[in-house]
């Protein structure tokens, strides 16, 4: 059975003609293990969707289950990491990791809870800055504690909703590495929201692209068979990379295109003849006679 | 260490003197001779300037009412009596002083002699607790309250029970308003139906809050030992300070930051540990604020407060040295007016302190 599933699930905004349709018929199953990465445009309903699947958010209707069970709400066994980081400003790193182990791992002892939370500040690489506060770290050490914080509750599911997107394209390639490098040691169920199909391909084992809303819905998904651990240059080099991407930007790419064409607003434009420019001086007057004095 | 020192400087609100440190630990001295003389020799000049047209103010009073008196007496009492009167105010005589704006000297003398009479009034309290001290101790054994100095206060004493009742309005103004203002924050409901309430409280002025509070204290109380004087004046400033804090907290709680809230939900907080671990401190910045106004207007209305109540404090102080008219009254209670602003940008200083103290900065 699959880990998460979700059935026939529809979510829309607003009543009456404001309505919006954001999803409308999706159907994922996620398996234990496996390393999952939706990509879609900007506006397609991916925060929606994984809202849905975290708890934040219900659908209207279709179903979310969680090992065969719906999902009632938030919990700890789902680890999500903001696309904002979401870290809590007065509280410096140790703290902000803490408040998930004091909350999901209440029965520790403090030693055992001091060891646990420097073991995943440890593993985001940021030991050096563990008592400092959010706003004296750069985005792609405030994005990697929110990593820690998510990892530290030791969920089931990861959840992460465009993680990297905020960030420069260099620290981008390092924390992928560094969030996949984490995934590969216990191999925890992780869902990957992104808008970069390269992102995809580097860190996930299967690419679902979501076609652009309204109405946005999952298309056929992508196996990515390249062997772990990925070298990104190496990749780079593979003809199967170039001929999986082209695919995926095609597919994203072809919605893209059939979506707008099914627009059936038509633009009356104005029966209007150009007109060089230069030709026609507007308000034209007449030159004024100098007067002259002498 | 001068980084150090001046971030410490930088905390007290003594941030003007940064140029000076610079320029004595060999810190670009030349630019920072001038930074310290445009951050400070500048206002120090102010204050002389101001000085000068406060006591050529204050000096042409004097010579206005001078000059009326000789004339009054002149159209009254003829002659002579104008001779008299401007002789006797040449005179420097008590009697017959001009009584207007006293000058920054005048204001000067005025202050030695409330800390003179404060040194006074307090070495008589040391011999009083000294030849009481044994009948105290005798009454102490049997249970008595012991025997306590009744005499006039000093201005220093009136400047303490001022603090004092300030501080107990202040606390009762936090005590009311946090809990109300974090509980109608969090929930929609409770904020609509209470807020006609606070819209209509809150601009009504300190005088009528210390008469309804009198209406109730009044009654509540009937214990003769019980300072009520001081529990009304106290309740009153909490009553009408309290508002500025109460909205802040309100609306700080309910506008914090999405983001944490879902924090608090994917870790599955509960309502007490939401409240204190995410949405508290999350409200911090407005709560303080809001603290912030509420001491300095606490400060501001205690003053009137005092000054309606009869309860001893520096307002019942200037309210008696204008009703007692005697040749220094004047002098003393702009003396008073400058303790007034003193401490009340002292209490402003303090709680920004508090407030940069407590709030996080801004991610």
């Amino acid at each position: 059975m699959a880990l998460l599933e979700l059935r026939n699930v529809s979510k829309s905004y607003g009543v009456g003609s404001s309505k919006v349709e954001v999803l409308d018929n999706i159907n994922l199953s996620v398996e234990e293990g496996e390393f999952l990465a939706i990509v879609g445009f900007s506006g397609s309903g991916k925060t929606t969707l994984i809202n849905m699947i975290n708890g934040l958010d219900f659908p209207d209707s279709g179903e979310v289950l969680l090992h065969g069970k719906p999902i009632t709400g938030p919990g700890p066994d789902r680890g999500v990491i903001f696309q904002n980081y979401s870290l809590l400003p007065w509280l410096s790193v140790y703290k902000n990791v803490k408040l998930s182990v004091d909350e999901v791992f209440p029965k520790l002892s403090s030693k055992e809870k001091d060891a646990h939370i420097r073991k995943y500040v440890e593993m985001v690489n940021l030991s050096h800055a563990i008592d400092k506060m959010p706003s004296e770290l750069s985005g792609g050490m405030r994005q990697r504690v929110s990593v820690a914080r998510a990892l530290a509750m030791n969920p089931e599911v990861l959840l992460m909703d465009e993680p990297l997107s905020a960030l420069d394209a260099l620290t981008r390639g390092t924390l992928q590495e560094e969030i996949v490098k984490i995934w590969s040691q216990d191999k925890k169920t992780a869902i990957l929201i992104t808008n970069d199909v390269d992102e995809g391909i580097i860190m996930a084992d299967r690419i679902i692209p979501l076609t652009p809303g309204p109405k946005a819905t999952l298309g056929p998904e992508f196996q990515v068979n390249f062997d772990r651990p990925r070298d990104v240059t190496e990749i780079n080099k593979d003809p199967n990379y170039k001929k999986l991407r082209n695919n995926v930007l095609e597919y994203l790419i072809e919605v893209g295109a059939t979506r707008r064409q099914v627009s059936d607003q038509k633009y009356i434009l104005p029966d209007l003849k150009p007109v060089m420019p230069g030709r026609v001086v507007f308000g034209k007057r007449k030159k004024k006679e100098k007067v002259k004095y002498f | 260490m001068k980084t150090k020192s001046i971030k410490t400087l930088k905390f007290l609100g003594l941030g003007f003197l940064e140029p000076l440190i610079r320029m004595f630990s060999g810190e670009e001295p030349k630019k920072n001779a001038s930074v310290f003389i445009k951050k400070t020799l500048f206002p120090i000049a102010s204050m002389g300037l101001f000085l000068i047209i406060w006591h050529s103010g204050a000096t042409a009073l004097y010579n206005k009412e001078a000059n009326e008196r000789i004339e009054k007496a002149r159209v009254e009492q003829g002659e002579e009596a104008a001779i008299a009167m401007e002789e006797c105010i040449k005179s420097g005589d008590i009697s017959c002083q001009p009584n207007t704006l006293p000058s920054p000297a005048q204001v000067y003398a005025a202050y030695k002699t409330l800390w003179n009479d404060h040194i006074e009034i307090s070495d008589k309290k040391d011999k009083f607790a000294q030849k009481t001290a044994k009948t105290n101790a005798k009454r102490a054994e049997k249970g008595l309250s012991p025997i306590e100095y009744t005499g006039r206060p000093s201005f220093l004493d009136q400047i303490g029970t001022s603090l004092k009742t300030i501080a107990a309005g202040v606390l009762l103004a936090i005590f009311i308003a946090i809990p109300i203002g974090i509980i109608i924050g969090l929930s929609d409901v409770l904020r609509n139906s209470m807020n006609w309430l606070i819209q209509i409280l809150k601009p009504v002025s300190p005088v009528v809050w210390l008469l309804l509070v009198f209406m109730i204290v009044k009654t509540l109380i009937t214990d003769p030992d019980l300072d009520k004087s001081f529990i009304i004046s106290a309740i009153s400033v909490g009553l009408c300070a309290m508002w500025a804090t109460l909205i802040n907290t309100s609306v700080g709680v309910s506008t914090v930051d999405k983001d944490f809230i879902n924090v608090s939900k994917v870790l599955k907080l509960s309502i007490g540990q939401n409240i204190f671990k995410i949405v508290l401190p999350a409200s911090f910045p407005l709560i303080f604020t809001g603290l912030r106004i509420t001491v300095s207007v606490a400060w501001m209305v205690l003053i009137a407060i005092e000054l309606l109540a009869q309860s001893p404090g520096l307002g019942s102080f200037v309210w008696e040295e204008f009703q007692n008219g005697a040749n220094d009254s004047n002098a003393k209670i702009i003396v008073a007016m400058f303790v007034i602003g003193i401490i009340g940008f002292l209490l402003d200083r303090i709680m920004l302190s508090v407030q940069n103290f407590m709030t996080f900065n801004k991610a």
